[in-house]
């Protein structure tokens, strides 16, 4: 090595590269076990719907009493959006909150329109007198048949022994038509006198309780939809029973609160069990009180209320008499069981309305086209950087391209690893964020290496001028990512949709410029300034000292710089050594300082034409060849 | 002028443009602009995009038939819109937009543009708005701008220790939205949720370039009172020069990227969110680039040289030039010979070690 005084004051830079490797063999490390434990690619992101086709809903809750929705309503909703849709067996579909008070619910491929009703109405909790119960069974010939045997009528089609599911549907409704007209009325026969009245059940519900298949998408369909004035068809949760049940006489907006705990008798003390407690305002209050009273002295099964959550029976309690105030749930409950309803109780009490603002059907085509032009976009882009920065900057846009690439790649596969852990999907903003994002990383080698050239105008060695202009760029680099760093994380945090997308991936993208410029291209440029090539600033180099002249002494119009570089950066920098030339290393009269009488003469009026830079390069030769010839 | 010549020129100040000294030109123009923006917003219509307005949208992609009339006829069928916009997008693309459709009618439109465009019915993509979703986008950009302005004023107030700075970025940046928004306006491009992102990329950015610029102008004047041969105004109108090569590559190569977007979102392919996203963002990084140049320097320096202890140094440093140039004038008429110029001209010798050799 021609320097040997670097090795004194040498910097080790070699950790900050083996940190780096063993960070990206890390990476790629777990992308690689991901890959096998899972059985899928994930040194891929998942694309999000834009770019994937699907259909994506975007809600905004509100509150229909008018007050402000909470983050806790949103999460709330969002919970009762996955279990419905958990519930229609769409699979991966997406839910999420986004800037506070969205939801924004992604459903791959080509999703029924039964599926978006259910993700669009919001939940409703109602109470409504339970009418009648039925077993849920299958459907099949002997049951029709014994049915109608019951109700005193023959059947219409088939055997009883056998029926196509045309010949069934024609029994059924000949079952339900209870008045013989041949039509299924959806009107009661008589005006009901109240909830508990059997006049509820029609013609038409009768024909709904013994189609209704529990379980089924149709069953939680059919029930999401109801009218709190009319009877209503629904099972229980588990799928077991069939009710028809009268007009809703509690709503669940009534119900201030639902908790759970261990069931406490009449003395306060535990009775064994777990109990649900619910509170409900004044007008809940006096309807649950009037409605618990009436029940209460009716038979079975009409001595019960349900509690109805989106079309599903969570509880049908026995009122032991009339209620006021607040009431309490018994029966064989667990711990977690208890919970459950209470937890039902309270997201079925949120008063809120989805308001839907956004809904986009992505062909899987449009979202391939996209993104096919997004990366040809992204690869154009990159391929003009690279001319660029090779043209600008030589040898060292070679460097900067390097490092562009291994930012860019380092991106990518951070991104996968996120979309592995995190559930992120890629989205066409997010693409657009990556590549904006390589006119940011540029942005840093060039303020690094300007730095590197404006230190050698000042009268640095290269390596001298590596290590100074690093530590001022470093500064600037950091303050400058700061900032966009920052922009990011507040787009993400109070924004919504495709700009979330786009800052994420900005943010990601940032973060590693800073590390790849700290890690990898500022000691490379380490050992680069201490190669013959770059360090004697050869032409291509990026360097070209000969051509880097130093700051004139005269400025013009009267006006003279200080020759005395960087006082404060001289002061600051322990540990490296200055190599700036001393004026003593130039026994050239021109350059000695001397306040009065010297003849001062600008580089500028230097009758030879010989810059700093070229005095020095002639000195290094000179000294080069000194050295060669004591060896 | 090769770029080395240039760079050294300007870094040496041979080549030196008077920045800060014309700073009222660059002004005034900004003012003009920001006027002329302002007045636009007043008067013009601006033309914003489906989620601004609420509607239903479709996309049909991959289709031979590029005639409009086609999908016009649908729409009109339904009976809901007379007036429907058609786009060709791309060169296989056709872009509809509507009123608001019902479910049903938005599954008839979906199936008829499929038959009329000879695509299958998964080739046509269909979007519903409602009419508060752009707004809710913009209200949501502004807050999260005004946070990000209150948070970069006070970080670039303490990195920097100066508040002037902080202002002359906010006004930069104030101005960088304002015009941009105007371009829009005047020019009747479409604002879309793509474009409200680019605008809050913008921001970023436009910091991004005046952090770099002051931390120059910082560094050339912290030693501003242990010397007395350039004014304040003086030393940081050097370093905007100095900064300027790296200025223009910064904004090239940040503008590189975002042309190639442009450039295949509006000829290759059909892309409206690279179209919208990357012609913002070419118009903010332009006009970000040129004020973080023009108008947040200067604007901070002018108020930098408000300061007590700036303007003592400015005025012993006019006067010790004036002397000098008397001197030099004096020398002059008696010594043609003698040098013209008078300086400290110490370099200093601590810290530099004598060069070892082998």
């Amino acid at each position: 090595m021609s320097h040997s005084s670097h090795a004194a004051v040498k910097p080790k830079l070699y950790k900050p590269l083996v940190a780096l490797c063993v960070l990206i063999v890390a990476l790629v490390g777990a992308l690689a076990y991901g890959t096998l434990t899972t059985h899928k690619n994930r040194f891929t992101p998942d694309l999000a719907l834009d770019l994937e086709g699907g259909t994506q809903i975007i809600l905004t809750p509100v509150a229909t009493d008018g007050r402000d929705v909470t983050a806790d309503d949103v999460s709330q909703a969002i919970e009762i959006i996955r279990q419905r849709v958990d519930a229609s067996g769409v699979a991966e579909a997406e839910i999420n909150s986004q800037g506070g008070s969205n939801i924004v619910v992604g459903l791959p491929g080509n999703p029924s329109k039964e599926t978006l009703n259910l993700v669009r109405t919001s939940a409703v909790l109602r109470m409504r007198p339970v009418l009648a119960i039925m077993q849920s069974q299958k459907l099949d010939a002997a049951a029709i048949a014994q049915a109608m045997k019951t109700a005193g009528k023959k059947l219409v089609a088939g055997t009883d022994k056998a029926m196509t599911p045309e010949d069934i549907k024609k029994n059924i409704a000949a079952l339900a038509d209870i008045n013989g007209d041949g039509k299924i009325s959806d009107a009661p026969e008589k005006k009901p006198a109240d909830p508990s009245d059997t006049a509820w059940i029609t013609e038409k519900t009768t024909q709904d309780m013994y189609l209704l298949e529990c379980g089924s998408q149709a069953a939680q369909l059919a029930a999401t939809g109801d009218d709190p004035k009319k009877a209503l068809v629904a099972c229980d949760a588990t799928g077991t029973t069939k009710y028809i049940l009268g007009p809703a006489e509690v709503e669940g907006g009534q119900i201030t609160q639902a908790t759970s705990g261990p069931a406490l008798n009449a003395q306060g003390t535990p009775s064994g069990g777990y109990a649900v407690n619910m509170e409900f305002n004044s007008e809940g209050s006096k309807a649950f009180a009037d409605s618990t009273a009436r029940i209460s002295q009716l038979q079975s099964p009409r001595n019960q209320f349900s509690i109805v959550l989106d079309g599903k029976v969570l509880s049908a309690p026995v009122p032991s008499g009339r209620i006021s105030g607040g009431a309490q749930i018994t029966g064989s409950f667990t711990a977690p069981e208890a919970a459950a309803l209470a937890n039902q109780l309270s997201f079925g009490s949120l008063p809120l309305n989805f308001q839907v603002q956004s809904e986009e059907q992505i062909s899987a085509t449009l979202g391939t086209d996209q993104l096919q032009s997004g990366l040809i976009a992204g690869l154009i882009g990159l391929l003009i950087i690279v001319a660029y920065m090779v043209w600008q900057y030589h040898a060292l846009g070679v460097v900067s391209v390097i490092s562009i690439l291994l930012s860019t790649g380092l991106s990518y596969f951070v991104i996968s690893l996120l979309s592995w852990a995190m559930g992120y999907r890629l989205s066409m903003a997010g693409v657009l964020g990556m590549i904006v994002s390589i006119g940011v990383t540029a942005d840093s080698f060039i303020v690094y290496f300007e730095r590197i050239r404006d230190e050698i105008r000042d009268g640095r060695t290269v390596p001298g001028a590596i290590q100074h202009g690093w530590l001022r760029a470093r500064r600037t680099i950091i303050v400058s990512d700061a900032v966009n760093l920052l922009a990011s994380i507040v787009l993400y945090i109070l924004t919504v949709g495709s700009v979330r997308g786009f800052a994420f991936t900005l943010g990601i993208t940032t973060v590693l410029d800073l590390i790849v410029v700290m890690m990898f291209t500022y000691p490379l440029m380490h050992y680069l300034g201490r190669t013959k090539f770059f360090g004697e600033g050869k032409p291509y180099s990026g360097l070209n000292t000969a051509k880097l002249e130093g700051p004139a002494l005269y400025q013009g119009r009267g006006r003279v710089r200080s020759f005395e570089p960087k006082k404060k950066a001289r002061a600051g920098v322990t540990g490296l050594e200055d190599r700036a030339l001393s004026a003593d290393e130039y026994p050239d009269e021109r350059f000695v300082s001397d306040h009065s009488t010297a003849k001062k003469t600008s580089r500028l009026e230097r009758r030879d034409g010989e810059s700093l830079a070229q005095l020095r390069a002639r000195e290094r030769r000179q000294q080069r060849q000194a050295a060669k010839g004591e060896n | 002028m090769s770029m080395y010549s240039w760079g050294n020129n300007l870094y040496s100040g041979k080549t030196s443009y008077p920045l800060i000294q014309k700073r009222m030109y660059w002004f005034s123009a900004a003012i003009a602009l920001v006027l002329v923006s302002l007045i636009s917003f007043a008067t013009i219509t601006p033309n914003l995009g489906i989620e601004f307005r609420g509607g239903s949208q479709f996309t049909v992609s991959g289709t031979a038939v590029t005639d409009l009339k086609p999908a016009t006829d649908v729409v009109t069928k339904i009976g809901k819109d007379s007036a429907p916009r058609v786009t060709n997008v791309g060169s296989d693309t056709i872009r509809v937009q509507t009123g608001q459709l019902s479910d049903q009618e938005t599954q008839k439109v979906r199936a008829e543009l499929a038959s009329a465009y000879k695509v299958s019915e998964t080739e046509v993509t269909s979007t519903f708005i409602g009419p508060s979703w752009g707004a809710d986008i913009m209200s949501k950009a502004i807050r999260a701008m005004i946070v990000f302005m209150v948070i970069v004023s006070l970080i670039m107030t303490i990195y920097f220790r100066s508040w002037a700075i902080a202002v002359g970025a906010m006004g930069a940046l104030l101005h960088d939205f304002i015009v941009t928004l105007g371009v829009y306006w005047i020019g009747g491009f479409e604002i879309t949720p793509a474009t409200v992102i680019g605008l809050l990329t913008i921001m970023g950015y436009s910091l991004y370039d005046t952090v770099v610029v002051f931390d120059k102008v910082r560094e050339n004047t912290v030693e501003l009172r242990g010397q007395n041969d350039m004014t304040y105004e003086e030393s940081a109108n050097l370093a905007i020069n100095q900064t300027l090569i790296r200025s223009l590559n910064t904004s090239i190569t940040g503008l590189l990227p975002v042309m190639s977007v442009l450039f295949v979102g509006v000829y290759l392919l059909g892309a409206d969110t690279l179209r919208d996203l990357a012609l913002v963002m070419f118009v903010g990084m332009i006009l970000s680039t040129l004020s973080s140049i023009f108008l947040a320097a200067p604007f901070a320096v002018a108020l930098g040289m408000r300061n007590d202890a700036v303007k003592e140094h400015t005025a012993a440093v006019l006067k010790m030039r004036s002397e000098s140039r008397d001197k030099a004038a004096n020398l002059a008429s008696t010594d043609e010979n003698s040098g013209n110029i008078e300086s400290s001209h110490v370099r200093s010798k601590s810290g530099a070690k004598k060069r070892k050799k082998k």
